[in-house]
């Protein structure tokens, strides 16, 4: 059954090869199933070699198959070799298991995306690479498997790559694992110097004979490539951001598997640990100790679903460094699997949220979801209890091994282990209450809705009381017009006293007699009737002065009250009741009241989006995880020898290495006892807080958490800073030294006299100056040889 | 009686099929395409070029049968000659340079408007030349390989009639190769003044009763010692080894970038072989004395190699100055060749050769690329030409990708295997401050790689490249395309599967162990 073992590899190469030529031809969603299909073969290649070596004798369970001669250079000679013994099958089998379920999960996931055969290529290459680099039998086939994974991490990371945020976050995880596997390199080489070779079986045999200082110092080089790859402090900073491709490449690679190659490297080279000095081992226990609280205090304040998984996930692998280095390597694998496991789930699960809330990954914008996506919850929530640390779920077996061996190294150690372990039931609690207790708060409207609608009010009154100023000119004009009309009446009725006089006069001068008479009495008649008239008019002007007068009244009291109106709303946009910045479960819509008319489509298509549960091909691979994440602790149960499943089968991969417990059975119980308190008591504080709001979550959720402690925008300042200045340091170098030891020796030579000048930089006689002074150096060198002889 | 004194050697033609080819070859071309007016069309001189070069490596597959019978050597025309599995390889990499060159050739000449069959039959000199430095068992016979060489691609270099670039650079290669000839000349003279030969094998022999006698060479004579010297200067001035390299940059920027990239390519195979052969042949028991001084230049060609590339902004001097680091390393392995230690020797002599196979492949993909990137009027080489190539021509920004790797010495490219050769080398023969310092150089020379890449995946061009004021697009003429896929192929397999081949490598390593 073992020799069944290059098949494990081997078929998702193939796979990944198929999907190469024929991939866009099977189209969505055959190429999937065929991807799914290979991981599959893998998975049951796996179940049977592990059949086969559990029928071999403990000892016997070491077996190494060479494919072919790779590199016979010289004396530098590697094999192709595979090699299937406890640990690498342990390895193998929740790579293939849970890879698999992740790949029938992708298939729901990647629904309708154009590059669908694309991804499920670079999954396949992913699962190839994962499976060469821990079956790998020497560490340049790990090393393959090293780059194959980090290649396809960038790869499925920049998978959406028209986004820029992806692509740059791709990058980053690019340059960030180039540090870690320089380190990688330095260390095989130092392994093949100090030992003669690179193989597993003669590296692990022939390590007692080391010496502590090599020892030490391929230690500390696999170290930092493990903390490249498994994103420990300093070198976390890419995982976060890792998060910008799509949820099941963070689950499989950010989660499940590539992030533990770190983990697994030094577990593998456990005899070479066991003889370096034990400040080797102790840094990598403070590392991952100090990384696992760092990553969790950061996870506390994250509101994006998946980022808080993401700091979730450096802190756990934190948890199997500090096992690793207390000497803890069941405990630790035994964490890799349960982690696997639950976290794998947790992140499909926040996958199949994201998915149902149509790409929505704001916690503070989910909430009652249990509801809404009754197996997604049911599922998370078994995950959430396995990784808070509530027994029996599984996680608290494994973590709570691990504080009990980091208690027996240090108190320190497991002081801090214990305070992460609460704070990450805090943080997961926080995590399940906002995603799927409380209020929905989905339909709510966004802040972006409500300043919309704001600002469509805005944009009404502003128009009105344009439209009253507007008015409020045309009756100024109306009042003028009016006291124009005023003055001219005036005129007309001195104009008709005038006349009124002058035909009285006239009359009198005429006698009555004079044919005139009668005609001048008609014209003073006329006269007469003119002069009320005019009165009349004049009185009548000034009742429409004062009308228009009473009308720019008018208007200019309706002009300010739009203006007190504008500046209201103008107000009270400044301080829109947005939706908290901290949310609870409990916590009210925001008061929209009578902005809910102006309220911009989105809003409404929105009320019309049914969140709902996901296909099957998402919800199986969920409730199968559930099903591992609860009851994975079997594996290693700490209650009689017996029960010690992991240990006995690990056994023979740790040459006796791992650390002796010197706990009593009482203090055991009494440590035990203390984690589950703790995890408790954080539950119901997180409760308390988001469920209850008993404490406002502003006191816990402090910009400095919620900003990662800065540390993102210090290295791209110290990049930037202090990083450049080195970089003008060596360009002034350049400038000043080398340029000038250039321009000197140009000068020199030019002010010997005149020859073939170039239309570029350099003169043929400074090179044939170098010539000259560099034959004479040669040649009094092996004169100089004749002197001395 | 006169017809004695000048009895001519025997002519076994049947073993020279690779010089005839290439020697007669060209002369055949010109003779042609001057006769019948119709083949001076541009495709038949690269095509018949290229099978010339193919031919050239079948046929030195079945010399190679003749050596295997022979016992691995076979000396040919009066002893001028010495056919062995060392030349076998050698030659063989010389010949895939010119397959390459002329697929490259091709296009760039279509490009440019240039004309003429002139190109291929000067390239196809200028390899024959290459062979006979690879095979000279004759001091004069390598120096005469040596300005076959030379003095063609001193005409290629300036062959560019539009362009004053061209011509200054074929101008100063050819002044400066000229005083190095000398040099080489002269050192030839002083050697025979003191061991009365020019023949490698007898130079040996004279070496070897000197030290029958009991004498250290330099008490025997100081001439043998001065004439090494100017043959090291010589040679270097060839290989483009600091301090013989100041010609480089300006020459392989000015040069036409085809040709560049066989004077990278043939040209430094060519030298190296000759340098190989005569100092491990003739002087391999003087390796104490010459070895410091190999060990001096590597080390100053790496430094100033990796170093001053950083500054540039034009990439075809940033690969002269590349191609001086990569000599350097070549250096170390042909400092641990000379080691009396015969597993370190044969290690070296391993180590020389497959970086010359492997960089081979590197740098006529690198100029390929460099080629098509350079557009119509062969002048976009600058920094700013390669901005935002990833999307303007993604397979061939990744093509080059995968070939400055290559050259940086990645892993899982062929450029890593060669260094790890040269560095395993000198590490066997406890060269630490060697090893240690091509370690630092790789790390730091990745840099100047990186910036290409750099340019290529995360500037935007600064104009719209493709604006009808520019150079115009970049075209991916088909055999040029084809010629830098089967360079990247090559650098993957050899970096995914080094051994293969190894065993012709391993006979090649062994051809002058004692």
């Amino acid at each position: 059954m073992v020799e069944l073992a290059w098949l494990i590899p081997a078929a998702p190469l193939i796979g990944f090869v198929l999907i190469l030529v024929v991939g866009r031809r099977l189209g969505e969603p055959l190429a999937g199933w065929l991807a799914f299909g290979a991981i599959g073969v893998s998975f049951l290649a796996t179940v049977a070699v592990f059949a086969g070596l559990l029928a071999e004798e403990p000892g016997e369970r070491f077996y190494v198959q060479t494919l072919f001669e790779w590199v016979p250079a010289g004396s530098f000679s590697v094999n192709a070799g595979l090699l299937a013994d406890p640990l690498s099958i342990t390895m193998s089998l929740f790579i293939t298991g849970v890879g698999a379920l992740i790949h029938l999960y992708s298939i729901g996931y990647m629904h309708g995306d154009p590059d669908f055969s694309k991804f499920f290529l670079y999954l396949n290459l992913f699962a190839g690479s994962m499976l060469v680099l821990v079956l790998g039998d020497n560490m340049l086939m790990t090393f393959l498997g090293w780059e194959g994974v980090g290649a396809c991490s960038y790869l499925l990371i920049s998978f959406w790559f028209t986004d820029a945020a992806n692509a740059s976050a791709g990058k980053k995880a690019f340059v960030t694992n180039r540090v870690g596997d320089f380190g990688f390199m330095l260390a095989m080489f130092l392994v093949f110097y100090e030992i003669g070779s690179i193989d597993y079986g003669t590296i692990l045999s022939s390590a007692p004979e080391l010496g502590s200082g090599v020892a030490t110092t391929i230690v500390l080089l696999l170290l930092l490539g493990a903390v490249g790859k498994s994103a420990q402090l300093p070198l976390y900073v890419w995982l976060p951001d890792a998060m910008a491709g799509p949820t099941p490449v963070s689950a499989l690679i950010h989660a499940a598997t590539m992030v533990t190659s770190g983990v697994y490297l030094l577990t593998r080279m456990n005899p070479v640990l066991a003889v370096a000095d034990g400040w080797a081992t102790d840094t990598v226990a403070w590392i991952g100790v100090l990384t696992a609280f760092f990553a969790a205090t950061i996870a506390l304040a994250q509101n994006d679903i998946k980022k808080v998984l993401a700091y979730s996930t450096v802190s756990q692998l934190g948890y199997m460094f500090l096992a690793v280095g207390v000497g803890a390597y069941v405990p630790a694998i035994f964490h890799m699997v349960t982690h696997a496991f639950f976290k794998a789930l947790l992140f499909l699960g926040s996958g199949s949220v994201i998915h149902g809330l149509d790409d929505e990954q704001d916690m503070r914008r989910m909430g009652g979801l249990a509801k809404l996506m009754p197996i997604t919850a049911m599922t998370f929530i078994v995950g959430w209890l396995a990784i808070a640390g509530v027994p029996p779920f599984s996680g608290f077996w494994s973590k709570d091994e691990i504080l009990l061996y980091a208690w027996n190294e240090n108190v320190a150690l497991w002081a801090i282990g214990l305070v992460t372990a609460l704070l990450t039931a805090f943080y997961m609690t926080r995590q399940v209450i906002l995603t799927f207790f409380g209020r929905t708060r989905y339909f709510d409207p966004t802040a972006e809705e409500i300043t919309a609608a704001f600002d469509a009010r805005l944009d009404l009154s502003e128009a009105a009381a344009r439209q009253a100023q507007d008015e409020l000119v045309a009756a100024h004009a109306g009042v003028e017009k009016a006291v124009a009309d005023v003055d001219k009446r005036t005129e007309a009725v001195e104009i008709a006293a005038t006349k009124l006089n002058d035909a009285k006069a006239a009359l009198a001068a005429v006698s009555a007699e004079d044919d005139a008479h009668t005609k001048l009495a008609k014209a003073l008649e006329k006269a007469e009737k003119a002069v009320p008239r005019a009165g009349e008019n004049l009185s009548k002007a000034q009742g429409s002065v004062a009308e228009a007068n009473a009308e720019v009244d008018r208007t200019s009291e309706r002009l300010a009250e739009a203006e007190v109106a504008f500046r209201a709303l103008g107000a009270r946009r400044a301080d829109l009741p947005l939706p908290a910045t901290h949310v609870t479960a409990a916590s009210v819509p925001p008061e929209v009241g009578d902005l809910a008319d102006d309220l911009p489509a989105s809003f409404d298509e929105r009320q019309e989006y049914h969140p709902h549960e996901s296909p099957w091909t998402m919800t199986l691979p969920l409730l199968v995880l559930a099903g591992a994440a609860a009851v994975a602790g079997g594996l290693n149960l700490p209650f009689t020898k017996d029960l010690h499943f992991l240990e006995h089968w690990l056994e023979p991969s740790l040459f006796g290495n791992e650390t002796k417990l010197m706990v009593s059975s009482a203090g055991k119980w009494g440590l035990a006892l203390i984690a589950i308190m703790s995890a408790v008591g954080a539950i119901g504080a997180a409760t308390a807080v988001y469920l209850k709001g008993r404490i406002a979550p502003a006191r816990i959720e402090r910009p400095a958490l919620a900003r990662a402690w800065y540390v993102d925008e210090t290295y791209a300042r110290v990049a930037g800073g202090p990083g450049r200045s080195g970089f003008e340091l060596a360009a002034l170098f350049d400038r000043r030294v080398i340029d000038g030891f250039v321009n000197g020796v140009a000068s020199a030579a030019g002010s010997i006299g005149g020859s073939l000048r170039s239309t570029q930089t350099g003169y043929v006689r400074n090179s044939a100056l170098g010539i000259v002074i560099g034959s004479v150096g040669v040649v009094l060198w092996f004169l100089s040889r004749l002197w001395t002889s | 009686m006169l017809a004695q004194t000048i009895a001519t050697p025997e002519v076994p033609w049947s073993l020279l099929w690779p010089f005839l080819l290439m020697a007669l070859g060209a002369v055949v071309l010109v003779t042609l395409t001057s006769l019948v007016p119709s083949l001076r069309t541009r495709g038949f001189a690269a095509f018949y070029t290229a099978t010339m070069a193919v031919g050239s490596v079948v046929s030195l597959y079945w010399i190679w049968n003749r050596v295997q019978d022979e016992g691995g050597r076979i000396v040919v025309l009066d002893g001028a000659l010495s056919l062995d599995y060392f030349f076998l390889f050698t030659a063989g990499t010389i010949s895939l340079a010119v397959f390459f060159a002329a697929l490259l050739l091709d296009d760039f000449l279509r490009r440019e408007g240039l004309d003429g069959p002139e190109w291929y039959v000067l390239i196809m000199l200028s390899a024959a030349g290459g062979l006979m430095m690879a095979a000279a068992e004759d001091l004069i016979v390598t120096f005469l390989g040596l300005e076959i060489l030379s003095i063609s691609v001193y005409v290629l270099a300036a062959l560019h009639l539009r362009r004053r670039d061209s011509q200054e650079a074929g101008f100063k290669y050819f002044v400066l190769g000229a005083l190095s000839s000398a040099f080489f000349l002269y050192g030839i003279a002083l050697i025979y003044g003191a061991t009365g030969s020019t023949r490698l094998s007898e130079i040996d022999a004279a070496l070897f009763i000197s030290n029958a006698r009991g004498l250290t060479p330099a008490e025997d004579s100081s001439l043998l010692l001065a004439g090494m010297a100017l043959l090291i200067v010589g040679f270097g001035f060839k290989v483009s080894a600091a301090p013989f390299h100041m010609w480089t940059p300006d020459v392989y920027q000015g040069a036409p970038t085809p040709i560049t990239g066989f004077m990278a390519s043939a040209v430094k195979v060519g030298a190296f072989a000759g340098f190989t052969r005569v100092f491990l042949a003739a002087f391999g028991r003087l390796g104490n004395d010459w070895r410091p001084v190999i060990g001096a230049m590597a080390l100053l060609s790496i430094v100033i190699g990796s170093f001053l590339a950083i500054k540039q902004d034009n990439v075809k001097r940033m690969l002269a100055y590349s191609s001086i680091s990569h000599a350097g390393f070549i250096l170390i392995g042909l400092h641990s060749a000379g080691s009396i230690d015969a597993a370190v020797s044969a290690l070296g002599s391993r180590s020389v050769l497959f970086y010359l196979f492997a960089y081979t492949f590197m740098v006529v993909g690198t100029f390929g690329v460099a080629t098509l990137v350079g557009r119509h009027g062969d002048g976009a080489h600058g920094l700013a030409d390669y901005a935002g190539l990833s999307s303007r021509q993604p397979i061939l920004a990744g093509l080059l990708v995968v070939l400055l790797f290559a050259q940086a010495g990645i892993p899982f490219t062929s450029g890593f295997w060669a260094k790890f050769g040269v560095i395993e080398a000198a590490v066997r023969g406890e060269s630490y401050v060697l090893a240690g310092a091509a370690m630092v150089a790789a790390v730091v020379g990745a840099y100047l790689y990186l910036r290409i890449i750099v340019s290529m995946y995360l500037t935007q061009p600064a104009v719209e490249a493709d604006d009808v004021a520019g150079p115009g697009p970049i075209i991916m003429a088909p055999a040029a395309t084809m010629a830098i896929f089967f360079a990247v192929a090559a650098t993957l397999l050899w970096g995914v599967l080094p051994d293969v081949g190894g065993d012709v490598l391993r006979d090649a390593a062994t051809s002058f162990l004692r």
